[in-house]
């Protein structure tokens, strides 16, 4: 019964969101005030819609009920409560059900703050929106419905994958959701803009929040990804340039650029047509993600659909979303292009070369992920293109891109001081030197690394710079948000490539032989086995080693699930700013009592988590100060208030 | 500075970055790709010392350790196998009959020394090069299902 209202909500849904996209376009093309209203209150009604099936599909996760073939599928009745419920979108069908729901809500909350948006773009925003929910409410409902029935249903459940039951990864999914699909308003916005022909100052304060929040869920989704598979997967390592991690980090470049371009447009109203034209990519490399992740074109940990017909499903919603797009853009972009003088040394210089650097990067990951499948498709034969190519390409490229960016904040817009900016970074530039010569000196690495490091210092002395620069010149009064939110967000990026730099750099690992009693050294350790001996928990067996090091005691598991005859390994961690001491437990050998240990030690990766906190802090303040704004903000008609120079994001 | 020499700079920035990033891919794609072969193709194909994925499945029995507590296995396509010889902690889904890939450098007529392995991470799964070789060795049984997913061992 819960099934078929379940289904019967959700279908609700695809026919509000449609009746959304056309009384919306309608109500915006024909200035009828009370069509865009219906269609507010149709994105209502698909908002309340999908939530609802959603929370139906988690209760019958809740219940166990295997007649659901999803449920049978993917749960079983001896898994954790919370891993049930993350098992509802632990899953092709339960994701794509989430994937709409999030459309809709977002189309819901943006229907019901108008705020100061003229009333046809944000009716017609409100219609866009509709359409790509009922998009993929249409491919959900159709092709990949949650409520298939399952006859005659099984007594007990197939399990999830025990490597995806884990604290991380039950949040992963929904936060890399929420930013794929935040990605929608900003395309939505575009489009709606690109249908008025202009695009201004308004326009892009409308936009600016939803770029925010999907920028940061999509960089707190990748950093619980990362964490995950840093800890579950037994590796040691933390990105690994797989294709699905590529297909979240694009979106997350497009969104960075997205971002900053923004606030050009909002500040200046230059760089408008631009800024339309990465809306619409960015929300392109968010369903060429689902797209990747759900077709099974690319071999991936994550990939867990293999189904060519939702394959080209997904591929059509992507050609259509991304048609419309460039169809509309190419006729509207001539009408578009304002001018606007500024000089190279600027604020708008600096964001002009962000955006240039961040999409250029980004490209290069695209080809990086996409030519395996360009090279079989011409015959080439199989091939992977894996971490040495990202760091020729994708490496340089960026660092270039960041040598720049101390420069930004303190360039103010139009016409900026170079002078005084160098003035201001002398501290940064002997930082980056110090640590550059530091690492030849004083250890056995190359250039790279000391060019990495040097960066890293370069990127937090320079911001800490600025923010310090900015505090002295306040005297005391409180200084702006926004210059908090930027020098959080800059500094957090100091302190991840410092941290990205330093893992991937001084890494050391070992793997032994070991029986209970050895003692191996490592990096500078004895780490003794004291015992193995086994266990068991909820829904698995484990076999557990105990190792002990000058007075701590680790536990490394490999646990054993038989619902899904699947073994994971649970390594033990030993945070510590000096190197984390990271130890997997292996195989046992057949013949003698001994255990393959695999044993890292990783300096500073705890600053890649923090960097990454930092990053989606300062998302957040921003987000906070574009909100306190909207509640002081003059009455529409009223020009923009002047704000001071260099108090913008 | 005028709007014209203004749009020249960008243009010229964008232009030089764009020569840089291109450079650098082609220099990549030259380079760092990894060509995969199955067993049966990887004497006739891959160069001495060329850094190779072979894949294939785990042949039964074929596992052991040697003094050093590196790994000893054999990869087959049903046809011909390869031993591989790799140091380390395997993925938790490496076993016996199941799909398999090993990175490493080729040289031929020695034990393959892997520096990577990667296994499959559910039952269901095989790595796609795994199910393109075997089906073009006729060796495919649809029954284990062409799952995908691989396991980047590092």
């Amino acid at each position: 019964m819960i099934t078929e209202l379940g289904l019967f909500l959700a279908a609700l849904a695809l026919i509000a969101s449609l009746a959304q996209a056309g009384f919306g376009l309608y109500g915006g093309h024909k200035g009828d005030a009370r069509a865009s209203a219906a269609s507010a209150a149709c994105a209502q009604v698909a908002a309340f819609g999908t939530v609802a099936a959603l929370a139906l599909l988690i209760a019958a996760f809740i219940r166990s009920d295997f007649s659901l073939a999803v449920v049978a599928n993917n749960s079983h009745t001896d898994k954790p409560l919370l891993y049930k419920i993350a098992g509802a979108w632990g899953n092709h069908e339960g994701s794509m059900l989430l994937w709409c729901t999030v459309s809709a809500v977002f189309g819901a909350l943006f229907a019901s703050t108008p705020g100061k948006l003229a009333p046809s773009l944000w009716s017609r925003a409100i219609g866009v929106q509709g359409a790509v929910t009922a998009g993929a409410l249409i491919y959900t409902l159709f092709l990949s419905s949650p409520f298939a029935r399952l006859v005659p249903a099984p007594l007990q459940g197939a399990s999830l994958n025990p490597l995806l039951q884990d604290p991380a990864l039950a949040m992963h999914p929904p936060m890399l959701y929420l930013g794929y699909v935040g990605l929608s308003m900003p395309y939505s916005i575009a489009i709606a803009g690109l249908i008025e022909g202009k695009v201004d100052q308004a326009w892009a304060r409308a936009a600016r929040p939803w770029i925010l929040i999907a920028w940061i869920c999509l960089t707190i989704g990748i950093a619980a990804g990362s964490y995950w598979a840093y800890y579950e997967l037994g590796w040691g390592g933390w990105w690994f340039w797989d294709p699905v991690e590529n297909a979240s980090f694009m979106p997350w470049l497009s969104a960075c650029a997205l971002l900053h371009s923004a606030v050009v447009t909002e500040r200046r109203g230059s760089l408008a047509g631009w800024t339309i034209l990465l809306a619409i990519i960015g929300f392109g490399f968010a369903l060429l993600g689902t797209f990747l992740v759900r077709s099974g074109v690319l071999t991936s940990v994550h990939a867990f659909a293999v189904d060519p017909q939702r394959g080209y499903a997904v591929l059509t919603l992507f050609v259509l979303a991304l048609g419309v797009g460039f169809g509309l853009y190419a006729w509207r972009a001539p009408q578009l292009s304002r001018p606007s003088g500024f000089v190279a040394f600027s604020r708008e210089g600096a964001l002009v070369l962000n955006n240039l650097g961040l999409s250029v990067a980004c490209a290069t990951v695209l080809i990086g992920t996409l030519y395996p499948l360009l090279a079989q498709a011409m015959g080439a034969g199989l091939i992977s293109v894996g971490p040495p190519f990202f760091n020729l390409t994708f490496a340089p490229l960026m660092a270039l891109t960041l040598i720049a960016l101390p420069f930004g904040p303190l360039l103010a817009w139009r016409r900026g001081d170079m002078k005084a900016a160098l003035h201001t970074l002398w501290l940064a530039g002997a930082g980056a030197a110090g640590a550059a010569l530091g690492v030849l000196l004083l250890t056995t690495k190359g250039i790279s690394t000391a060019l990495g490091l040097a960066l890293g210092a370069w990127l937090l002395i320079g911001s800490g710079a600025y923010l310090w620069r900015r505090i002295r010149q306040a005297r005391g009064v409180a200084l702006p948000l926004a210059v908090w939110a930027m020098s959080a967000a800059h500094l957090g990026l100091g302190v991840f490539v410092i941290g990205a730099v330093s893992e991937t750099s001084f890494r050391q690992e070992r793997s032994a032989l070991m029986a209970p009693g050895d003692v191996v050294d490592f990096a500078g350790e004895k780490i003794k086995l004291a015992e193995v001996g086994s266990h068991r928990g909820p829904n698995y067996t484990a076999e557990f080693g105990r190792f002990e090091s000058a007075g701590n005691v680790m536990t490394a598991e490999r646990r054993f699930y038989p619902a899904s005859q699947q073994t994971t390994s649970e390594v033990a961690i030993r945070p510590s700013l000096g190197g984390d001491l990271y130890i997997a437990l292996g195989d046992r050998t057949k013949d003698a009592g001994t255990w393959t240990v695999r044993l890292y030690r990783n300096p500073l990766i705890e600053l890649i988590y923090l960097g990454c906190a930092m990053m989606a802090l300062g998302g957040g303040l921003a987000l906070l100060r574009l909100a306190r704004r909207r509640e002081t903000a003059p009455a529409p008609e009223a020009a923009p208030a002047p704000r001071p120079a260099t108090a913008s994001l | 500075m005028s709007r014209r020499s203004r749009r020249l700079t960008i243009i010229g920035v964008a232009g030089a970055l764009l020569a840089l990033a291109a450079s650098l891919v082609l220099a990549g794609l030259r380079d760092s790709i990894v060509y995969f072969y199955p067993p049966t193709e990887l004497a006739a194909k891959a160069k001495p010392g060329q850094r190779v994925k072979i894949g294939g499945l785990v042949e039964a029995g074929s596992i052991s350790h040697d003094s050093s507590g590196a790994l000893l296995f054999k990869v087959t396509d049903n046809r011909t196998s390869t031993a591989v010889r790799y140091t380390g902690v395997v993925p938790d889904l490496f076993k016996e009959t199941k799909g398999v890939i090993a990175e490493g450098v080729y040289q031929p007529g020695a034990v393959f020394e892997a520096d990577s392995v990667l296994a499959k991470h559910d039952e269901n799964y095989m790595p796609k090069e795994v199910v393109e070789a075997l089906k073009k060795r006729g060796e495919w049984r649809p029954d284990a299902g062409p799952g995908a997913g691989k396991g980047p061992g590092s």
